[in-house]
């Protein structure tokens, strides 16, 4: 395993180089890749790690970003205070999710988790005084200190690395194991004497969180936010990247952000069908690789670990 | 006097509400899959039965060809791809959430981005009065079909042994073949059925809702709160919870029209805070 | 009466809609005693079981651990006062490696819950007891394979392993012989006869000859009621148990 300090030592200097060596707008894209790499891992700490399933996801991305574009273009507040305004609106939607979606299980909780999330985004839609409705709210300037697209890139990439630690370091502790035993068996734990409805609160709420801090960050590189951050569509993008990175691998769900931020990008400059190619970009994954890309290399390369 | 009006309009919505909930109970209650593309077959319902009455005039055959062929869609859509992922819910939940995005593309390439509404057939495209308002006879046609469906999958579910089948939740194989049943066929049957009645919604809401992108997810949103509040596999649910969630959008709308989905949100939020399987829902 | 007994059971009834699963179930055990519960099926052993466990809360009487009211208790709070079990369907973290099956019984026994920064590696106290166990019943070879690769043997006894990582006080054994093959039926009757005296056990079993041979006292239960109790003798000679049982194993 001494593969990865070198591994993560090479992705530094990649990472780090990058903007001084290719074109601003793939300096743009990367920014994209990261921001979407914090969400799916955030995404994946929920599925992959604790078992929960849910639909709704783009909820906590999008009230966040919506709560400091509100603050920050309506009500002139500064970033210093919309910023954190937005991460404790996603924690708070996150708790409130939690509280109603941790009553049931399996199709139940999916079902609301989706309704719920539907439920966010009509009132993002409809409310059209506060959030200006399905125009959005243009307008939003990056604080002065990141006001250029390099500068910006490193906040981000900041925020992104030192946000994966954290979420690698939540995996490896005894919370983080707590989470895949209750993945595995929830009647179990609760006969070692686990207290599984609050693990499975704090693993939402902690999952709301990141997924805000994804949205902060989004909301600030789009200069501009709209229902489309709240929509079924939106959560539907952040599994499929979870999917096919892998679950439960935590960083499988970020080469899977990158391939599908890649893949749309190209997409949508040669048609209008990104809907269409979504849809079977998920047909696909679930007939050939429900296991993802990750999954598919420890297939290859990866066969000798069993005894 | 409006408020009768108004709570006939939350009715007569209920009405499509509970065919939709319907269908996707009937299809949960058996096959234990979460059709997310319930909402789908209720536009594409919609769009086809527009198509079929601008082509030839009449509402009637539209009425009966359109929810016949989402019916086989629904039908393919079973047999080939979900039968593969027999109750393994991530599968399957991924896959009718590929086809949700497939059909929402191929509806707007096929029939645009414009909202269409169908016109009403001839012999209810009038109103009757009431105290001293009118209102449109299609909407009490409307309730009253839903009412007749109702009969007719009550009378299915408590008097054939299908019914009794399909109540207790049976998916075994062994079990069903040794009643004498096919139950692969069984199962594309049900499914089949469950997009026909979401179709037969669709092609009913047409002249009140119409057709636009972006109803397929406000459709399946609303039939999910419907078995929330009502209860997954249950008939009665589905009506109850549809009438139930009918006449608090229609009076949200009425009451808040900005925050519509607020007054949706509240008694979701309360059947989830004290009974999470739903009013009359069993898990 | 100088000590609490370890498990009392008084009057408990519980019914499922109409169905009376259990009337007026009246048990009392001694710590360190063996109680095996026995009856035919659908007699209410795994109901009692699961009252006492608290994946069923009883409809009506008390239970109490050691004198502490347990009735209306969820499992997890019960096993933090000492009461451990195992499944009658194995029931282990099956994508998990035997040892981190074992790090979370002893994590859940000493209670490292909401422990977010330090990895699971530095914590002495749980990695020690975990290797501790491997030791024991001989899983070091097999520490780092993962559950689902085991033998069902192998699985059962993990199971087992489990339960005992926190020296319960009391222990509840559902059917744990069962799907094994008579060597390893001998194996397991063997192991529960080598637990600490101190430790309670309440057991059900369908396999009368390992019943007998563990059992200090034995229970007899017939619709939803205990139709006998005592010691092997006592059973042996009871009319009622002999007439329930003929024909049946």
């Amino acid at each position: 395993m001494a593969r990865i300090p070198l591994f993560i030592a090479l992705a530094a200097v990649v990472f780090v180089a990058l903007p001084f060596v290719v074109p601003s707008y793939y300096v743009g894209l990367t920014t994209k890749i990261l921001i979407f790499a914090l969400f799916a891992m955030s995404l994946d700490l929920l599925i992959g790690y604790t078992g929960l399933a849910s639909l709704g996801h783009a909820a906590f991305f999008g009230i966040s970003a919506y709560t400091i574009a509100v603050l920050s273009v309506k009500l002139r507040m500064s970033e210093w205070i919309a910023f954190p305004a937005g991460l404790t609106m996603a924690i708070a939607l996150g708790a409130v999710f939690a509280l109603l979606a941790l009553r049931a299980r399996g199709s139940y909780l999916l079902m609301i988790t989706l309704a719920l999330a539907q439920v966010v985004w009509g009132i993002a839609f409809g409310w059209r005084t506060m959030t200006g409705g399905d125009d959005g709210l243009p307008g939003l300037r990056r604080p002065a200190f990141v006001s250029d697209e390099t500068s910006f890139y490193f906040l981000v990439l900041g925020l992104v690395a030192a946000s994966t630690v954290v979420l690698v370091a939540l995996i490896r502790s005894p919370f983080g194991l707590a989470l895949q035993g209750i993945r595995e068996s929830e009647s179990r734990m609760q006969a070692l004497g686990f207290n599984v409805w609050r693990h499975q609160f704090v693993a939402f709420v902690i999952a709301a969180a990141f997924a805000g801090l994804a949205g902060a960050l989004y909301v600030y590189y789009n200069r501009f936010v709209s229902p489309d951050f709240l929509h079924v569509v939106r959560s539907a993008e952040v599994l499929i990247m979870v999917i096919i990175g892998g679950v439960g691998t935590l960083l499988g769900p970020a080469i899977g952000a990158a391939a599908i931020i890649l893949f749309e990008d190209i997409i949508s400059s040669q048609t209008q069908h990104w809907l269409l190619a979504l849809g079977i970009i998920y047909v696909a994954t679930t007939l050939f690789a429900p296991r993802g890309l990750i999954g598919l290399y420890r297939e290859r390369f990866m066969a000798r670990r069993k005894p | 006097m409006i408020w009768v009006i108004h709570t006939l309009n939350g009715i007569s919505f209920g009405m499509l509400l509970f065919l939709l909930a319907a269908g996707l109970s009937l299809i949960y209650g058996l096959m234990k899959i979460l059709n997310l593309t319930h909402g789908s077959y209720y536009l594409i319902g919609a769009y086809v039965g527009s198509t079929i009455i601008a082509k030839t005039g009449s509402f009637a055959l539209a009425l009966i060809v359109a929810p016949l062929v989402v019916a086989l869609l629904g039908a393919v859509m079973e047999r080939y791809f979900l039968r593969r992922f027999h109750l393994q819910e991530l599968p399957q939940t991924l896959l009718t959430f590929g086809f949700l995005f497939i059909f929402a593309d191929l509806m707007l390439w096929i029939w645009g981005g414009d909202p269409i509404v169908l016109p009403k057939p001839a012999a209810f495209s009038g109103s009757i009065s009431i105290g001293d308002a009118r209102y449109p006879t299609y909407r009490l046609a409307l309730i009253a079909v839903g009412l007749i469906v109702a009969l007719i999958l009550w009378w299915f579910q408590e008097r054939t042994r299908l019914g009794a089948m399909l109540r207790a939740g049976v998916d075994d194989a062994e079990i069903a073949g040794a009643l004498g049943i096919d139950v692969s066929l069984l199962f594309t049957l049900v499914f089949a059925v469950g997009a026909l009645l979401a179709a037969l919604g669709g092609v009913l809401g047409g002249p009140i809702i119409g057709a636009q992108p972006g109803a397929d997810f406000e459709v399946m949103l609303l039939a999910f709160v419907v078995v929330i509040v009502g209860g997954l596999g249950s008939l009665r649910g589905a009506l109850i919870g549809g009438l139930l969630v009918g006449l608090l959008d229609n009076f949200g709308k009425i009451f808040f029209p900005e925050l519509a989905l607020f007054t949706i949100f509240v008694p979701m939020a309360i059947i989830l805070s004290f009974r999470p399987t739903g009013l009359f829902g069993r898990l | 009466m100088t000590a609490y007994k370890a498990l009392d059971v008084q009057n408990v009834a519980k019914n499922f809609g109409g169905v009376r699963a259990l009337t007026d179930v009246t048990l009392a055990m001694a710590p360190g005693e063996r109680l095996v519960l026995l009856g035919p099926n659908g007699a209410g052993k795994t109901t009692l079981f699961h009252s006492i466990s608290g994946n069923i809360i009883a409809s009506a009487g008390r239970i109490s651990l050691f004198g502490q009211d347990i009735t209306q208790l969820a499992p997890d709070a019960r096993a933090r006062l000492g009461l451990a079990r195992t499944f009658q369907i194995t029931n282990l973290f099956r994508q998990l490696t035997v040892f981190q099956n074992l790090q979370l019984a002893v994590c859940g026994a000493q209670q490292v819950t909401f422990k977010f920064i330090r990895p699971m590696t530095q914590y002495a106290d749980v990695r020690e007891r975990a290797e501790a166990l491997l030791a024991e019943w001989n899983l070091v070879d097999v520490a780092d394979t993962i559950v689902q690769n085991l033998s069902y043997g192998e699985q059962r006894q993990i199971e087992v392993v489990m339960a005992l990582a926190g020296n319960p006080k009391i222990l509840l054994l559902g059917e744990p012989t069962s799907g094994l093959s008579p060597a390893e039926t001998h194996r397991v009757a063997a192991m529960v006869r080598a637990l600490p005296r101190d430790m309670t056990i309440l057991m059900i079993e369908h396999d009368m000859d390992v019943a007998f041979e563990i059992a200090d006292r034995i229970a007899v239960m017939h619709q939803g009621r205990i139709i006998a109790e005592g010691d092997e003798a006592t059973i042996r000679g009871n009319k009622q148990v002999s007439d329930i049982y003929l024909g049946v194993e």
